[in-house]
This record gives structure tokens, sequence and C-alpha cells, in this order.
């Protein structure tokens, strides 16, 4: 008999939280399958899943980042600025948002490979950096984003929206870089054991850089689209959002060992796809927004319980041959 | 004969760098992350007197350690969570559960003070054994499981506060973070948050030195080894974690005094918590670190923060200025452990040489 595989796991809680959010939702008097609901479920979770995908990579990479929260903060406001209400400013907006977040991943990438830093604490300090000059220079909503623009967080390909859409490519990406290419494939190797990665003659920093330059820039797109969303840049819109601590949950409930070097981004999605259901249900029923957190916070715990123990047994015997898929997942 | 069978007996030969005196062996602890933190503590002071000569009085000094107090004493109780190789995010969460619950449980009434104490204890020992047991026994991560005690606390707090400001604790209960020792000749007051302070970097000190502290560092260096050396890991940690939620505890009676009763209270704790250990040159992933440089780290923190006030700086650069420091101090530190791992790693080599030297002592 094949044992299930972590991300099975994750699949069986997601199928799970599915058929309870159903009954629930039923039992309030709603369809959980109507278009709308499936909408709104699938808009919910491209923000947080932008970020998450990027959080995986660093995770993977043996590192952590804490600053997404401001890079999102931080493009939102420069895409919105430079977009000014104009449609002709849409494209190098955008490009100059990314590139800065871009330049903030380098940064954490280059201060956590060279200077040795935990990535726990570069990334926090590279945050704050940013979080200060925000405060700084920013008091409120700032920048406007044109109609063309915000059409990106309404339109929709059938029942998909197309931020989802947009989602799912980064992640389809971000499993063929994982799976194919030579810096994926080190990716691994420098989160499992950057020691033994090292000796085996690998450039360790190249990964980490890489990871974390990708990171950014996924957060950078989810402050675009956030800003298409709510057409204003806002310096504070990250922090509220909690994505650091959420996207990091998210990772790990998709079977990512926080630790690095295993993992997987389809694991990653579902994780995204629990806590998009979840909070749709607790917003069908009403629930109170602390209470919210309370049982955001118990599923977080329970569900990384429920696998997390035997996950970090099972090591593969030393003389068993397991094929090469299989270690892959 | 005897001379020779004396050190033999007593199991390890004494290391060179124990045996130097007592100024070399403070100046050369002063070279390390955890002691170069209290000469950054003694610079920053320095630097604050000359932007703001008021500063330097001792009843304005002193002052200022019994507001640090507080998150120093977070700092140690986070600080046997880092140097066993986790985190604790629960922190904050603690912090605010205890404030909110000291201002509704006492109220107006003095009798209720020391059971309500008690009760507050008890409820952070048991926050600290949840973590602990699900960490160690369900191999859930310190970061996920903590975080989400984070959550569910900080929301049960906040959905039974409503947000607000709720209940006022009587007078005599505010005074353990407030009062002080009025009349004391130089230094004017000794403020009570201070006194326990002391208590409890002498407790925190003793601690480490105990086998518990020993095996907690080695469990942190590494687990594998501190197993196979008879180390019970599960009861260790869970134990690293009851003292950094006991500790939240203190810091959130303390706190009561000085900030009222609002379940916003202990925000943003555990991240400064955190930063002060680091700080204080605690490695992050655990095994090396002393206690006393974590309070220092807070003090550090603290000092930082006052001088930057003192400078006029805007207070919106605040975090830019912190961020900043923390990056540096952890990559000063982060090379200095490394220096001294290369060092005793590069010790055999030379050794296949005649000399030996003095510093490599035995051979």
């Amino acid at each position: 008999m094949k044992r299930l595989t972590s991300t099975g796991i994750v699949y069986l809680i997601f199928a799970m939280s599915l058929v309870v959010g159903a009954i629930l939702t039923a039992g309030e008097g709603r369809n959980f399958f109507s278009t709308g609901n499936i909408q709104s479920i699938l808009t919910d979770t491209s923000i947080l899943g932008f970020i998450a995908i990027g959080q995986t990579l660093v995770i993977l990479a043996g590192s952590l980042d804490l600053s997404v929260p401001y890079v999102v903060s931080l493009s939102s406001l420069v895409g919105g600025g430079m977009m000014a209400g104009q449609s002709g400013n849409i494209v190098p907006a955008v490009l100059a948002a990314l590139a800065v977040a871009a330049l903030i991943g380098l940064a954490n990438g280059l201060v956590v490979s060279f200077l040795h830093v935990h990535g726990f604490i570069a990334t926090l300090g590279i945050g704050l950096i940013v979080n200060g000059y925000l405060a700084s220079n920013y008091q409120g909503s700032h920048g406007s984003a044109p109609r063309d623009f915000r059409l990106l967080g309404a339109t929709y390909v059938g029942p998909i929206p197309l931020s989802t859409l947009i989602m799912l490519g980064a992640a389809v990406l971000a499993i063929v870089i994982l799976r194919l290419t030579r810096v994926g494939h080190h990716l691994y190797a420098v989160g499992g054991s950057p020691d033994v990665a090292r000796l085996s003659g690998l450039r360790t920093s190249v990964p980490v850089i890489v990871a974390h330059v990708l990171c950014s820039l996924l957060a950078g797109l989810a402050g675009l689209l956030l800003l298409a969303r709510l057409s204003v840049g806002s310096p504070t819109i990250g922090s509220q959002g909690n994505y650091d601590l959420m996207s990091i949950a998210a990772v790990v409930l998709g079977g990512t060992l926080l630790a690095g070097g295993k993992g997987n981004i389809v694991g990653t999605l579902a994780g995204v796809g629990i806590f998009a259901v979840m909070n749709n249900v607790m917003g069908v029923m009403e629930v109170k927004p602390f209470l919210k957190d309370v049982i955001r916070g118990l599923v977080i715990v329970l569900a990384v319980a429920l696998y997390a123990r035997r996950e970090i047994q099972r090591r593969p015997a030393r003389f068993e041959k397991p094929s090469l898929l299989q270690e892959a997942r | 004969m005897s001379n020779l069978t004396a050190p033999l007996t007593s199991g390890r030969p004494p290391l060179a760098g124990h045996q130097a005196s007592l100024g070399r062996r403070i100046l050369a602890g002063s070279a390390t992350p955890g002691g170069a933190v209290f000469v950054l503590v003694a610079i920053l002071v320095v630097a604050i007197i000359i932007a703001n000569p008021n500063f330097g009085e001792p009843g304005q000094l002193i002052r200022f350690a019994g507001r640090t107090a507080p998150i120093a004493i977070a700092a140690m109780g986070q600080y046997y969570v880092i140097v066993s190789g986790e985190f604790d995010l629960s922190m904050g969460a603690v912090i605010a559960t205890q404030v909110v619950m000291a201002g509704n449980l006492i109220g107006d009434d003095k009798d209720k003070m020391f059971p309500v104490m008690a009760l507050m204890l008890l409820v952070g020992a048991a926050i600290g054994l949840f973590n602990g047991l699900v960490n160690t026994l369900l191999k859930v991560p310190s970061f996920i499981v903590t975080l989400g005690t984070m959550l569910a606390l900080g929301g049960l707090v906040n959905y039974l506060t409503g947000g607000a400001a709720t209940g006022n604790p009587v007078d005599e209960f505010r005074q353990i973070g407030r009062g002080s020792i009025q009349d004391v000749p130089i230094i004017e007051v000794i403020p009570y948050p201070l006194i326990i302070l002391a208590v409890l970097s002498v407790l925190a000190t003793w601690l480490m030195r105990r086998p518990f502290g020993r095996s907690l560092i080695a469990a942190g260096d590494n687990p594998d080894s501190a197993r196979l050396a008879g180390v019970s890991l599960w009861w260790l940690k869970t134990r690293a974690f009851m003292i950094s939620s006991l500790s939240a505890t203190i810091a959130g009676i303390v706190l009561v005094g000085y900030a009222g009763v609002h379940p916003e209270v202990g925000r943003g704790y555990e991240f400064a918590a955190i930063t002060a250990v680091v700080l204080g040159g605690v490695l992050l992933g655990g095994g090396r670190g002393w206690v006393l440089s974590a309070a220092a780290g807070a003090f550090a923190l603290e000092l930082l923060f006052v001088l930057l006030t003192s400078l006029d700086v805007d207070s919106t650069w605040r975090d830019s200025v912190q961020g900043l420091i923390i990056i540096l101090a952890v990559a000063a530190s982060a090379r200095a452990w490394q220096l001294g791992r290369t060092r005793k790693t590069a010790q055999p080599t030379p050794a296949s040489g005649s000399t030996g030297g003095t510093t490599t002592g035995e051979q």
C-alpha cells in the first residue's frame, strides 16, 4: 500500500475543509458552490497565493521573508503614484513597482547570504527599514489606478478571476523553476544542508538570492493587484493583511519544512485554499472578526499537527531505492 | 606523581582561557557578541548623555531602567526558547491576556490581588505548557505553534474586551509596575520593576548554570547529540516555553502599572523581545549566548530609541534605524561566532607539529 505523501494529506484536509464549508454554508441556507461564492473564494486566494508562492521558494532555500507586507505596501504606493490615473502610465508604473520590489529582495538575499544574518532577522530588519521609509513619506493613501488597470481586479475568465489565473501562472512558473532548472535543484540542496551543498561545489548564495528576489517580486505583484482592487496605494495595506505570518503559515500548512529543503508549491496552493475556504465560510456565518483569528490560530496548529510528527520521522531508508519521482514530491 | 594525577582525575583539563586574570577574561568576554552588547549599552549611554546631559542624572537613569524592565524581563524569557533553538511568537498575546485578566478579575478588590496573580501565573504556565507540548510531542514547528497561540489568544482577548480598554485593577496592584522605594540617597528612587528584574536576573543566571541550563544550550546546539547524551528533549524544551510564557506574565503584571489595561498593551512585544535577544548576541537557531546579554540587548534597544529621540530624529524613521542596527549587530556577531568556531576546528592541524604552543594548553 502506498503511503500518503504530505501533499496528499494537505489535499485531503483541503477536501475536508470544502465538505465542512459546504455543510456549514448550507446550514446558513446558502449555496457554497454558487458561482458568486466560488468567485469570491478564488479572488481571496490570489493575493495570499502570490505571497505564499514566493514564501515557499524562500523557505525551501532555508530562509524566511518577513518583509513581504512592507514590499506589498511599497509596490502599491509606487505603482499608484506613477500611474496617477493615466492609462498610458500603466506599463512604466508596473515595471517601476516590480523593480523596487526586486531591489528589496536583492537586499534581503545579499544580507542573508553574504552577511550570514539569519533570514528571520535580515528580512525583519529590511522590512523595518522599508516601513520607516513608508511612515516618513506617505501619510495616507496615495496615487490612483486608472480604469484600465482596475479591470485587472474585476475581469473574469469564465467563473475564474483573472487575478487568480495570473497567480496560478506564477505557480506553474515557480514549479518549472523548482523542477526543471539548475537553480531550482540547487535551491533544494542549499535548503536541505548549506554545508553539504557548498562542499558539493555549489555557489550557495545564488539560489538564496534568486529565491529572495522572486519572493519580493511576487509580493510586488500582490501589491499591484491590491492597487487594482482598491484603486489607491496605501502604506499600511500590507501590514494590515498580516501577510508575513499568514503566508508562512500557508507554506507550512502546505507541507513544506520550515527548516528548508523539503516541500513544494502544489502543497502551498492547497494551504492557501484552506485559508480562503475558512475565510469564506466564516464570512458567510458572520463570525465576529476577532473570533476569526481564534479559529485561524487553532486550525493552523491542528492542521500542521496532523502530519508534522510523521513527516519529520519519516526519513527515506538509506538502502531502499525510492523512485526519483516520489522523492521530488 | 600526585601533581600529575590531580588534573587527570578532575576529568577535564582546565581551559587556557579560564585561567587568565579577571581583567583579561572580561576583556576577552567583551570581544564576544554576548559581551559586546554591554559595551554597546555603555557607548549608547555616553552618546545620549552627550546629546542630552539631563539623562545622565542618576534619578533619570534609574527611572529609565525601571521603564525598560518589562521588556528586559520578556527578553530573558524569550532567551530560554531561542537558545534551545525555537521561537516564541505568542509573547505579546500572553502579555495582553494577562493584562486584561488582571484588569477584569482584580477590579477594586485588594484582597483578590494575590489569588488572581497566582491564577495569572498558572495561566501563563499553562500556555507555555501547551506551546511546548505541541512543539515537542506533535513536532509542530515552534514558529507555527506560537503563531497559532498568538492568533488565538489575541483574538480571544480582543473578542472578550471588544478591542477597547476595560477594567481597572486596584491601585496597589498597579504600584507593582509604577511604584518605587522613595528617598534613596543618590539615585532618589528604586523602581519596583527594577528590583523584580534584578531578582529574575539572578534566578536566570543560576538556572543557566544548573544542569537544566547546560542541557538547554546543548540541545540548542545539537539536539541529536543532546538526546544521545540522555537529555529528555521534550520536557527540556517544554520547560523553556513555560519560562517564556511566565516571564511574559510577569512583564504583563509590570506593564499594567505603566500602560493600563488594554488588549493592545503587549502588541509587538514578541518581535521586540526577539530583537533584544538577538542584539544580545544570542544565536538564532540556538546553542550560543548568555542570558544576561539578552537583558542587556533590551536595554540597548531602548537606549537606541532614547538616543534617536534626543537627536530629534523623526519618530517615523525609528523603524528604519532599528532595522539597520539589528542587521548590523547580527552580522557582526555572526562573524564573531564564526571566527570563534574556525579557530577551534583549526586547532588540531598545528598540533601535528611539535610545538603545542601556550594557547592550545594540553595536547
